[in-house]
């Protein structure tokens, strides 16, 4: 058991500056309306540092700085732009404590978390995309003996990025590193709840980019992320947040004729099949832990398994046994490595919770566990933390099928296969799923009849780089952890070439 | 300074006769402040994760709904006797499937929203308290579009 100190005490991993500014053109910038906003942190709901206030005018400086960059860049050769994410990759390993503790404290989740899961993850994704853009390659085709159409794969050349607070350096990661590597220049605009712990990690990498290639405006979205989204100088955006907000980025798009990809959020079912309690063994175990991961991430994550679907003849033993499990999790401060459920992001985050919980019982779902804030005294009292909570009740209630972002799970029970696919799939979103089954072809029928994106079959929340992430129905457009995520942000050229001295005859 | 009441939208949704949705008094008093800044304004309610399942407010105009948005309520937020404010309140029809057995306040919390919405720079945040409703065509009973109502 280890609790990390404070952020700015004596020996701490990390101290943070009173005060940051943009990161464009390879410096740290003033905003030129000369404003900042207080960044809070949730662990003890008190603010820690204050942040540029970025405005249109800011967003077009940092445009600026990736139009000169992107030339370059974009001609760098693959082997060299691999060369630099293997590089920022071990400079997030090497300071994986001091990355660990600042992302805690600026988002309020475990540092059990941070260092076991967002921080390893995002040095794995720089790799990933490394070892791709080293190995796509381009292709040919012969039309005839003297034509031959070459197919290249170009950068798009200046994208903007909007980017959520749930994993802030890891969200950033998943837009970067594909971008990055594909040679494009980035304007980034990560969220205000938690603008501090990517600036943390710019400080340490800022000088291997060069400089241009990667610029941060931080700021409202009202004042910052909506003069980038609906900028004429960016030729793709991509964002990461809510459906409203997910629209008006697409009219941005399709004002300034660009791709956007989005993911939007979800409902995700996780669904328990009655062979999975055949054994009180390893496999139960491990479905025990998966009911219980709606709590992950203080259930602060788009997949979260924030509908338990349990089959009928186990739903009594099965639900009682998770109960009881979740019952166990520890909550409290979010610097020890004890600590599983640490705080919501921010005060808004939390009353949103307790909201839902209000709803929950007003329908007429049967509390099952928790529902309460928490008030963890001392230093923590005025964090923003809220019980893990188990309901019972039907898959029309609000709290089925609306994201509550917390750590809130809706349960109920599916008497056969039909049903469960059917349940499973009544809900706007199709992000996640999770299917646990000891029969192979039962987990597999079930994978592929799920409407989403990621089914996780015998597992869940690992989010491993190379397995394609993204959305079916309202949970969003494209992909992104695979190679195919680079065709996102490449376009394709095709030289057609002729070999042929002679005219086509027509003048 | 007049007291400021809740104000309670009109009734818009075809065939309904009750309300959908109120503005508690700290809602529209940021309203008034925001109208102020950036003109007439709407809402949409969000679904989806982060800051979404809130409702999102915009200048008028700035986000356009479409036959796949239902609009739940008209609110008037101008102080009585001066011209009207309308704030005009929609939700995409799919949503407002599950919905439809809820009456929404909203109220405003402290926060740190993200999205687009315009309260954000306040330190605020726009949220929905939910109560359940028997039926919002089923009981008669005139309600005049955009009244103040005194708060409970």
């Amino acid at each position: 058991m280890t609790i990390y100190s404070v952020p700015g005490s004596a020996d701490s991993k990390v101290t943070f500056k009173p005060r940051y500014e943009n990161w464009i053109g390879g410096e740290w910038v003033k905003p030129v309306k000369g404003q900042y906003f207080e960044d809070i942190s949730p662990v003890n709901g008190k603010p820690f540092a204050e942040v540029a206030r970025g405005t249109a005018e800011d967003i077009e400086l940092a445009l600026d700085a990736a139009h000169k960059a992107a030339p370059a860049w974009g001609k760098t050769s693959t082997t060299a732009r691999a060369d630099i994410l293997n590089k920022i990759a071990d400079v997030i390993d090497a300071n994986l404590e001091l990355l660990s503790v600042a992302e805690t404290w600026d988002n309020g989740k475990p540092v059990r978390e941070t260092l076991n899961a967002d921080l390893p993850l995002a040095a794995d994704h720089f790799r990933y995309f490394a070892a791709a853009i080293r190995s796509q390659e381009g292709y040919f085709a012969e039309m005839d003996d003297s034509m031959t159409a070459y197919h290249y794969h170009e950068p798009l050349g200046v994208v903007g990025q909007i980017i959520p607070w749930n994993f802030p350096i890891l969200m950033a990661v998943w837009k970067l590193a594909p971008a990055l590597a594909a040679g494009n220049a980035i304007v980034l605009k990560p969220a205000e709840q938690t603008p501090v712990s990517i600036l943390v990690l710019v400080e340490l990498i800022g000088d291997i980019l060069p400089p241009g290639v990667l610029n941060i405006v931080n700021g409202f979205g009202v004042e910052a992320g909506k003069p980038l989204a609906s900028s004429p100088r960016i030729r793709k955006i991509a964002f990461t947040g809510e459906t409203t907000t997910g629209r008006l980025i697409l009219q941005y798009a399709s004002a300034n004729i660009i791709p956007a990809t989005l993911e939007l959020g979800g409902k995700s079912p996780n669904v328990f099949f009655k062979d999975v309690a055949d054994h009180d063994d390893a496999f139960y175990d491990k479905a025990q832990e998966g009911f219980v991961l709606f709590a992950f991430n203080n259930g602060e994550v788009c997949t979260a398994p924030s509908r338990a679907l349990i089959e009928k003849p186990i739903y009594d033993s099965f639900l009682g046994d998770a109960v009881a499990r979740t019952a166990k999790a520890v909550q409290g401060n979010p610097l020890d490595t004890d600590t599983m459920i640490g705080a919501q992001s921010s005060n808004d985050q939390l009353e949103k919770i307790l909201s839902y919980i209000d709803i929950g019982k007003q329908e007429g779902a049967k509390l099952l566990l928790g529902g309460e804030r928490v008030d963890l005294g001392g230093d923590l009292t005025d964090g923003f933390y809220v019980q893990p909570t188990i309901f019972e009740g039907h898959n029309k209630m609000r709290l089925f099928q609306e994201e509550i972002f917390g750590p809130v799970l809706a349960v109920t029970s599916f008497d056969g296969y039909d049903d469960a696919i059917s349940i499973a799939n009544d809900t706007l979103y199709g992000l996640g799923a999770g299917v646990w089954s000891r029969n192979g072809n039962v987990a597999y029928r079930a994978g592929r009849d799920i409407q989403a994106g990621r089914v996780w079959v015998n597992n869940y929340h690992a989010y491993p780089a190379g397995a394609a992430f993204g959305g079916y129905k309202s949970s969003g457009i494209g992909r992104e952890n695979n190679r195919l995520a680079l065709s996102a942000y490449q376009q394709t050229k095709n030289l057609l070439v002729s070999y042929s001295e002679n005219k086509l005859g027509f003048f | 300074m007049p007291r400021i009441d809740n104000v309670v939208a009109s009734v818009t949704v075809p065939g309904e006769t009750i309300p959908r949705v109120e503005f508690v008094p700290a809602t529209v008093e940021l309203l008034r402040k925001l109208w102020d800044q950036y003109g007439p304004l709407m809402f949409h309610q969000s679904g989806g994760c982060c800051d979404g399942s809130s409702p999102m407010c915009f200048p008028e105009g700035d986000f356009r709904t479409s036959d796949q948005d239902v609009l739940l309520g008209r609110l008037d937020i101008a102080p009585a006797g001066a011209d009207a404010q309308v704030i005009d309140f929609w939700m995409s029809s799919e949503q407002f499937e599950y919905w439809s057995h809820t009456f929404l306040t909203i109220d405003v919390v402290k926060g740190r929203g993200s999205g687009f919405s315009v309260e954000a720079p306040e330190g605020v945040r726009f949220m929905i308290r939910s109560r359940l409703m028997e039926g919002f065509g089923s009981q008669p009973g005139p309600v005049q579009p955009g009244s103040v109502t005194p708060a409970p």
